[in-house]
This record gives C-alpha cells, sequence and structure tokens, in this order.
C-alpha cells in the first residue's frame, strides 16, 4: 500500500520535475537546444562548449539573430544514445528549442537525427563522422557540419597514393568508425593503387588495446606502411609500445584525426615524426577567418583552441546563420534555407550542400613532427571538404528515397 | 618461431600487469566477500596519483618512489572508504557492498576530472627501462621484462604473507569460516580493514605500474574493472595462484588469438569464463563456497500479499496514473513512460534477486533481446507483433542461458549471467548487418494508433501494470513460495521435494521475458535500439534499482526504478557532473537504509506500530 504510494509520488514527481506545464516561449530570445557528451568525453567537449559559449557572445554582442537574442541550452547525453534521446525530447518539448546541435558519438548522433526526422525538428550534426548520417541514414532534418569519416579517408588516400609503399597493413578500433574508415581508406586507395597488397589488420576493442600484442603481429606482417584509426587512450598505448618496439622505424604512418591537439597534445615527446595525419595545427593556420578566432578565443580563455574548440565556434555560427537566412524559426523553412547555404567559419567559408546536408567544411593534412618535446604539423595544408566529397549528382542516391 | 616466441613473452607482460591490477581483488573478495566494484577506481587513481607525484619527484629514484608513495596514499584512501563506508553495510545484504562500491566508482570517475582535467596525460617512461632489447632478433620492451618479474614475485610475496604470517593464517581462517574466528575472539573489523588496504594497495600499484606504458585517463577504470573480475572469477574466487593462471590463459590466448581472429579481443575474455564456469563452476582453482553459518546478511522478512485496503488504493493509484496525460505535457509522459519501463525491467529483475537470491549481472542481456526482436520484428511485422516477439526473444534466450546458469551459485551465477550478457552484446555489436552494429537501428517508432506521447504511455502503463501484476501473481503463487524457500534454505527445500535447478530456471525464464517486454517498449519509446541496451552498465543500474527499492521487500525493485530512474532522469538533464551526484546519492542511501527505502520504511512502519524495538529479521513487508 505505501509502496504504490511510493510508486504514485514517483510518477508525479516524475512529472513534477519534468516540468508537466506548458512549454512557454519567451518572446525575445531564440532558443538553440545543445546535446553533446559532456560527462562522457570532457578532452573534445570542453573546448567545444567554449567553441560555441565564445560565438553565442559574439553573436549576441552583434545584436543577436533576427533583432532577438540567442540562447543555448545544454544537455550532457552520459555517452548513451537513449539519454541523448531523452534529451533532445526534453528539449524540444518542455524548453522550446527552435533546433537542436551538438553530439560526438556516431551512434548518438544517429539517435538524435532519426528523433529530429520523426519530431520535424532541425538538427545540425556537428561532430559524429560516420557517413551514414548525410548518406545511408540521412532524412531531411538532419545536417552535418564535419567532414565525414569518407573525406578524411578520401585526403588520406590521396597521400598514400604517393608512396612508394606497396604492402599495407592497418590499425583500427572494432567499431562502426574503426570499420569504415578502414573500408573507405582501402577503396580509395586501391582505386588509384592496383598494385598495393594489404598484409595484415588488427582491430582491438576500443579503449582496451593490448598494445603489445597488436605491435608485434603487425610488425610480423611487415608492411611498408600503416594505417592507423586508434585515438584518445589507445593512440598513445600504441605509440608508445609501437616506439620501443622499432615498429614505426623505416616505415611510414598514415592516420586519422591524430593532428588534433586532442590526440596530438598528450602525445609529448613520444610523438612519431613523419606520420602523414588529419588535424587541426592551431598556431599555424594561415586563413584570415581564424586568426580573429583565434585571437577572440585566446582573449577569452587564456588557452589556445582545440579541434573541439572550432566545432562548437562553427557549429554556432552555421546555426544563426541559417536561423538570420530563414527569418523564421519553422523547421521546413530553416531546412530550406540550410540547403545551400554559405556561411563564414574559422577554416574559411563553408556550404551546406543541398543535396545530401553534408557542410563542405575541411580539414588539415600535415605530417607530424616533434618540437621542443611536443609533437606540432608540418608542410600543413588546407583542404577544402567540396574537392573530396562525392559529387551532389552522384549523393543522392545514397540517401534513403522518400 | 622467434616471432612466436616474441608474442609468447608479450602475452605473459600483459598477463602479468593483469594480474597485478586483479589481485587485490581477488584478496579482498575471499576474506570479506565484497564484489569490489571500485577497484578499477582505485586502479585509476593509482596511475593519477603516480603521474603527479613523478612530476615532482625527479630521477630514477623519484620515479620509483613515486610509484610506491601513490600506492600508499590510495591505501589509505581505500581504508578510510572501508572503515567509513563498508563496515556499516557487512550485516546487510552481500550485495549492497557492491553497491556501495559501485557509487564509489561514480564519485571517483568525475572527481578525476575535476582535479587533473579532460585531457589524456602522458607519465614518465620508467628511468633504466626506456628501451628494448633484442629477443631472438626481435625487438622487446624492458620494461615489459621488469612486469614479466613483478607479476610473480607479488603472487609469492601475497602467498608468503598468507601462509606464513600470523596474520596471512587469519586471514585464510578467515575465508574459511568468519562466525568461528569471530567467536576464537580474533577482531574481524580490523582483519577486514587490513585485507581490504592490502587489496586497494595493490590495485593502486598495478595502476601506477601502467604508468610508463599507457596514458592516464578517466577512462582507466572501465578499461580495466571487467576484465580484473572476468580474472578474478575465472581462477577461483579468493585463489590468488588461480588468479594468476587465468591473467597467462586469457592474455596468452588474446596475443595468439588476434593473430588468426584479429577481431577476437572484444569478446576473447567473456568466452573463456562462460566456458570454464560451465566446466568448472567454481573457477580453475577456486573451491565451493561454504554456506555462512549464520544466515548473515540475509533479512528475511515475510512478505504478505495486498490487504483489500491496499488493493482499493493501488486501483485509484493506477486510475490516477492513467489520468496523467490530462495534466502532463509530452516530455513528462515520455518520463514517465520510461519510469514505468524500468519499473517493469527492475521488477524482473526483483524476482530473481528478491524472491529468488539469485544475483544476475547480466540481466540487460534480455532487456536488450527483447528491444532488439521487436526492431527487427517490427520492420517486416508492425510494431503489435514486435510488442509480441520481443518478449518471445527474451524466454528463448533465458532459457537457453538460464539452463547453464542455474547450475551454477552465488559469484559464479552472477558472473555467467555476465558472460552471456556480454556475448550476445559483442554479436550485436559486430553483426552490422543484422544489428547494424554500434550505429544501432533507427526509426523504431511506434504505428500511428501509439505514436502519441498519450497513447504511448497509456500503452506503456497497460502493459507494465499487466506484467508488474504477473510477476506478483508469481511471487504469491506456490511456485513463488518455492523459490523463496530454495533461497531460503536450498537443502531443506530439496528435501521436500523441490528441485533446485528446475524452479530457478522457471524463474530465470519468466525474469527474462518480462525483461524482454520492457526492452521491447523501450526501443519503441527511443525509436532506437543500440548495443548499449544489452550492455553492463544497464545491468548495473537494474541492480542499483532494487537493491535501493529493497531486495528483501516484494516492491523493492518498483519502487525503487522509480526513484532512481526519475532521478537520474533529473540530474543528467541538470549537471554535467551527474556521476558524482548520483554516486553520492547511492552511497547515503545505500550507508543510511541498507535495507533499501522499502525495507527501511516497513521497518520504521513495524517498529512503530508495535511501540517496541522489533526484530528487523521479523519485519513485514510489503
Amino acid at each position: 500500500m505505501k509502496t504504490i504510494s511510493t510508486i504514485l509520488t514517483g510518477v508525479t514527481l516524475a512529472a513534477t520535475l519534468a516540468g508537466a506545464s506548458v512549454p512557454t516561449f519567451a518572446a525575445d530570445t531564440i532558443k538553440i537546444g545543445d546535446i553533446n557528451s559532456y560527462s562522457g568525453l570532457p578532452s573534445f567537449t570542453e573546448p567545444y562548449r567554449k567553441g560555441w559559449q565564445l560565438a553565442l557572445e559574439e553573436i549576441n554582442a552583434a545584436g543577436g539573430v533576427n533583432g532577438k537574442k540567442l540562447e543555448v541550452i545544454s544537455k550532457d547525453d552520459g555517452g548513451k544514445p537513449a539519454d541523448a534521446v531523452t534529451a533532445a525530447n526534453e528539449l524540444v518539448a518542455n524548453d522550446g528549442v527552435v533546433m537542436l546541435v551538438g553530439t560526438f558519438f556516431s551512434n548518438i548522433g544517429l539517435a538524435v537525427s532519426d528523433f529530429a526526422n520523426q519530431k520535424k525538428t532541425f538538427f545540425l550534426a556537428s561532430e559524429p563522422l560516420t557517413d551514414a548520417i548525410t548518406w545511408s541514414k540521412g532524412n531531411r532534418y538532419t545536417f552535418r557540419l564535419r567532414p565525414p569519416n569518407y573525406v578524411q579517408a578520401a585526403m588520406l588516400a590521396e597521400e598514400a597514393a604517393k608512396l612508394p609503399a606497396k604492402k599495407w597493413a592497418t590499425i583500427a578500433p572494432n567499431y562502426e568508425y574503426g570499420q569504415s574508415a578502414v573500408a573507405v581508406f582501402k577503396k580509395l586507395l586501391s582505386a588509384k593503387r592496383p598494385d598495393i597488397q594489404w598484409v595484415g589488420e588488427q582491430w582491438p576493442p576500443q579503449g582496451k588495446i593490448d598494445a603489445g600484442a597488436v605491435v608485434a603481429a603487425i610488425a610480423e606482417t611487415q608492411p611498408d606502411a600503416i594505417l592507423n584509426v586508434t585515438f584518445g587512450p589507445d593512440l598513445v598505448k600504441l605509440v608508445r609500445e609501437g616506439n620501443t618496439r622499432g615498429l614505426f622505424k623505416g616505415r611510414t604512418v598514415v592516420s586519422f584525426l591524430t593532428g588534433e591537439p586532442e590526440y596530438l597534445d598528450p602525445l609529448k615527446d613520444e610523438t612519431p615524426e613523419g606520420w602523414i595525419v588529419t588535424g587541426y595545427p592551431w598556431d599555424g593556420v594561415k586563413i584570415p577567418e581564424h586568426a580573429a578566432f583565434l585571437k577572440a578565443y585566446q582573449a577569452k580563455y587564456n588557452d589556445y583552441p582545440r579541434m573541439g574548440s572550432v566545432v562548437g565556434y562553427a557549429t554556432l555560427k552555421s546555426a544563426a546563420a541559417i536561423l538570420a537566412k530563414a527569418k523564421s524559426t519553422d523547421s521546413e523553412k530553416l531546412v530550406d534555407a540550410a540547403e545551400g547555404l554559405g556561411t563564414e567559419t574559422p577554416f574559411g567559408k563553408i556550404t551546406f550542400r543541398k543535396a545530401d546536408h553534408q557542410s563542405t567544411l575541411g580539414t588539415f593534412v600535415g605530417k607530424t613532427a616533434l618540437k621542443d618535446g611536443k609533437g606540432v604539423l608540418t608542410d600543413v595544408i588546407y583542404r577544402d571538404g567540396a574537392k573530396y566529397l562525392p559529387p551532389e549528382s552522384e549523393v543522392t542516391a545514397l540517401r534513403p528515397q522518400n | 618461431m622467434a616471432f612466436l616466441f616474441n608474442q609468447f613473452v608479450t602475452g605473459l607482460a600483459s598477463a602479468s600487469s593483469l594480474f597485478l591490477a586483479a589481485c587485490g581483488l581477488s584478496i579482498i573478495f575471499g576474506v570479506s566477500r565484497i564484489v569490489n566494484f571500485s577497484h578499477g577506481a582505485f586502479y585509476m587513481l593509482g596511475a593519477y596519483v603516480a603521474f603527479t607525484l613523478s612530476e615532482h619527484l625527479a630521477g630514477a629514484l623519484g620515479f620509483w618512489s613515486a610509484i610506491a608513495l601513490s600506492a600508499l596514499i590510495v591505501a589509505a584512501l581505500g581504508a578510510v572508504v572501508e572503515i567509513v563506508l563498508l563496515r556499516r553495510v557487512y550485516a546487510a545484504h552481500e550485495l549492497l557492498q557492491l553497491l556501495l562500491t559501485f557509487g564509489v566508482t561514480l564519485v571517483v570517475e568525475d572527481v578525476v576530472v575535476l582535479i587533473w582535467g579532460p585531457s589524456d596525460l602522458l607519465g614518465p617512461r620508467a628511468p633504466g627501462f626506456k628501451g628494448a632489447l633484442n629477443l631472438f632478433g626481435q625487438p622487446f620492451p624492458t620494461y615489459d621484462l621488469l612486469l614479466i618479474a613483478l607479476g610473480p614475485l607479488t603472487l609469492i610475496v601475497i602467498q608468503l604473507l598468507l601462509r606464513r604470517t600470523h596474520w596471512g593464517v587469519l586471514v585464510r581462517a578467515a575465508t574459511q569460516d568468519r562466525e568461528m574466528v569471530a567467536a576464537l575472539g580474533v577482531n574481524q573489523q580490523w582483519l577486514f580493514t587490513s585485507v581490504f588496504t592490502l587489496g586497494i594497495f595493490l590495485a593502486a600499484f598495478g595502476g601506477a605500474l601502467e604508468l610508463p606504458r599507457e596514458a592516464v585517463s578517466h577512462t582507466m577504470d572501465l578499461q580495466i574493472i571487467t576484465e580484473v573480475l572476468v580474472v578474478v572469477v575465472i581462477g577461483g574466487l579468493g585463489n590468488v595462484l588461480g588468479t594468476f593462471l587465468a591473467a597467462i590463459i586469457v592474455s596468452e590466448l588474446n596475443a595468439f588469438g588476434i593473430l588468426i581472429f584479429p577481431k577476437i579481443s572484444i569478446v576473447l575474455v567473456f568466452l573463456v569464463m562462460a566456458i570454464v564456469l560451465v566446466v568448472r563452476p567454481w573457477g580453475l582453482l577456486g573451491r565451493p563456497e561454504a554456506a555462512s553459518r549464520a544466515a548473515s546478511g540475509l533479512q528475511v522478512m515475510r512478505w504478505s500479499p495486498l490487504s483489500v485496503r491496499g488493493r482499493l488504493v493501488l486501483a485509484a493509484g493506477i486510475v490516477a496514473a492513467a489520468l496523467l496525460p490530462l495534466i502532463a505535457g509530452n516530455y513528462a509522459l515520455t518520463v514517465a513512460s520510461e519510469v514505468l519501463i524500468f519499473m517493469l525491467f527492475a521488477a524482473s529483475l526483483h524476482l530473481l534477486v528478491g524472491a529468488g537470491g539469485l544475483v544476475s549481472f547480466g540481466h540487460s542481456a534480455y532487456f536488450g533481446l527483447g528491444a532488439y526482436g521487436a526492431a527487427l520484428t517490427l520492420k517486416h511485422f508492425g510494431m503489435t507483433a514486435g510488442l509480441a516477439i520481443g518478449p518471445c526473444a527474451g524466454l528463448v534466450s533465458a532459457l537457453i542461458f538460464g539452463w547453464f546458469c542455474v547450475r551454477l551459485s552465488g559469484v559464479y551465477f552472477a558472473m555467467l549471467t555476465l558472460a552471456f550478457a556480454q556475448i550476445v552484446w559483442s554479436i550485436a555489436f559486430q553483426w552490422t548487418d543484422v544489428t547494424g552494429g554500434d550505429n544501432g537501428l533507427i526509426g523504431i517508432w511506434p504505428s500511428a494508433w501509439a505514436a502519441s506521447a498519450a497513447h504511448f504511455y497509456w500503452l506503456t502503463l497497460a502493459l507494465v501494470v499487466l506484467g508488474i501484476a504477473a510477476l506478483r501473481v508469481i511471487l504469491f503463487s506456490p511456485f513463488g513460495y518455492a523459490l523463496r524457500a530454495l533461497r531460503d534454505s536450498e537443502l531443506r527445500a530439496e528435501a521436500i521435494g523441490l528441485s533446485r535447478h528446475r524452479i530457478q530456471w522457471m524463474a530465470f525464464a519468466a525474469a527474462g521475458t518480462f525483461a524482454a517486454l520492457a526492452g521491447a517498449l523501450h526501443a519503441f519509446l527511443k525509436g532506437s535500439v543500440f548495443p548499449d541496451d544489452l550492455g553492463i552498465p544497464l545491468s548495473i543500474d537494474a541492480l542499483a534499482m532494487v537493491l535501493l527499492g529493497g531486495a528483501g521487500t516484494v516492491s523493492g525493485g518498483v519502487v525503487g526504478a522509480a526513484l532512481y530512474k526519475t532521478f537520474s532522469i533529473w540530474v543528467i538533464g541538470e549537471t554535467d557532473y551527474s556521476k558524482l551526484v548520483i554516486g553520492t546519492l547511492i552511497i547515503v542511501l545505500v550507508s543510511a537504509f541498507p535495507q533499501g527505502v522499502l525495507g527501511a520504511l516497513a521497518a520504521w512502519r513495524n517498529r512503530s506500530s508495535t511501540g517496541e524495538r522489533k526484530d528487523l529479521a521479523l519485519g513485514e513487508a510489503r
């Protein structure tokens, strides 16, 4: 009996806490809902938050959007898709946000994009890299900022094809990101260089690499070059073990994301030299828009920007540009405005393609080097995503036909 | 040949490192029967503290003293945790210690980020052990050689401590018969504290030794905790030599396994554990657990069905819940649906844990299979079929896995359920063509008739009420009494002709079915299914719900789920440090109400109604 009343109290409590009242829409602000893995992946999401906070400050200082101030309501998804959907629901149904932005992990990005499609809410996925989000699982309401796996693979495969190496081995985390990165890279490189042989592959579980065994197993296949897709703590273990065991000696390594400060900085004096990587050399970017961003960021936070900072900043700037062009908060109008929209980011001008809702944001490709006991990037070139994405006429076929 | 030898030695180094992390857990379990979930957290703390110390202490001496000092500091912290927290719950249900240490883990995970920041940290390499030497033409890190030596050395020191010292004799005696040791006048409390401290010392030592090999990060604990638990269980609980053997077997199988199946690592340890436990129910070197002399920790409460008045109130409550859509908005309704779903999930686990005394660490397997079953059915046959097929998937898999599990008991039972859950998880994770891999299945939305938040809420309410009602009917049926009889005294129950295996197997199947129903509903609520729905965290959450509500009460699961789920949904929305908040809450609740919220209520009511302190063990619970 007490039981029942307790249950009811619980449910009522849930309702009350959740704010059972009718959502209120303040007339003088436009609310944007942000979801990210703040507790699960703070090394990326802390800079990400700083990035969008800086953008928010700049936008509102310049008078906001359409005469209204922007407001961001930010939620943690705890790294779980189910919690991300709850957060999305709260933002849309309770807080009255006009669009959703954010997410890091591919599965969370997909869960939120599917939610957005179901609820006909605009969603700008900032970070998730899976190709599926704009192609095989793409939908009308979802746009994505960062260059997908395919683009990063295409940039690296282009460099890899120039190498004399014929025998290649791959090391990638055993989940969708690693699998699709390897698959696309293999496909593109083999297309350019039919003479290439794939001699070995290792698939350590994400976060649990047994680096010694993996390094020895790869060394045994005697590749000329290695593709690496691991990142974070796994990368550190791999690099340390590989350095000690001489795996990288006389071999070129091509590596996804390793040049991003989030992953390069922890390597400190163990940074292997000469790896061909995608990344973000924050102090070596020559793009004019970046100089202003860097100055403002360092002035506000007394710290240098990470990749996450740029993503957070560009996400909110893009969101503001979409709202400004739509002159409305209606989802359909936002989608129409975003299709083909050009906007400024710290990496220069980007366009959200009409055919697949993918932005043309690019990334940097360079070589790792060691300088004063720290990892840096040299020979860096910015690669525009537009040049590496499949043409718009082709991608339509990749998307579900409604 | 040289390569294979090199791979073998590399495996030995991994084994040593795994053993160093795991041996403390084995010792703690052997004596105090605590499944110390926070072992990984202390391992991680050891690495973090060693990192900070190594920044300040220079030179070779500095590095090694940083390692030793770190282990000592973290061990002292462990002692404080034992004295302040764990001592309070030794008398309660064994699982509460698990829950308490789970709370500690959550807190530590957030605290290290607050103290050391979010970035991965790179510690120095060990002075004198920076390079590699040539092993039959293959480079081999000298530090790995050091580890290979340290593992067996630690094993010998532990064995000497346990075999040759007075303290060791007492510890072994306590391992075999705690009550007898206490009766002989040994101060158990300090014995337990010393054992726990030693275990934590070893955990921190193991973590600190990883400094030259890997990055220090706030995910270190999760990377290691299941692995060390598995190794300890494979070896046989409380048997340090067994742990050592298990570490070697697992590491060598991995080192060679990846040469043939590069994707094997993700599931290997669980496969090994499942096979070992099926063949040897107490692990490689373990022995059957001696039955505790007094039913320590078991709080038998009399269970009774609801009175007429209770039923009326219940009916009124359900009607009130059914009226919720009249006042609540869409978001509140989806949250309420989610809470209801977890009430059913926890109630199904409660049938096993509360009534059956069978602790499952892998209950999420059935929740997730229900979700996947429903999602895959939806594509071809629609939602109604999905809601029917989902529970069937749970039933079938629970029948299969349960058949093996009920042959085991205690922690071994729990770990075998965990092994099966992890095997299912890795299948869902890998079988991209069918399950979508970790990208999951999306677009699992309810049919039009149930699409609105209110309609789906009503559907959920109806199914959950029916489910919980069915579970209560089972609890108070002759079958339910038989299940509880087996929990309370297996020997007596079997003596009067109850078949343990058959009855517990049926309970397992029933629990799996209702968990799967909850999972199927959850798939439609979220519109998606992911391997997360089969994961360990979900199983632990469900256990937390049952225990916080009170495993010894009839409705503990239901109430615990309502409180825990509501609170966690709310907290995650409010702060990035939800783990810190939830962990602290768990610690406080477990310390304050070891018998769960409902158990505490029941005890309080009994006390006030009779006007005198009644023995808690006879309290009545509903």
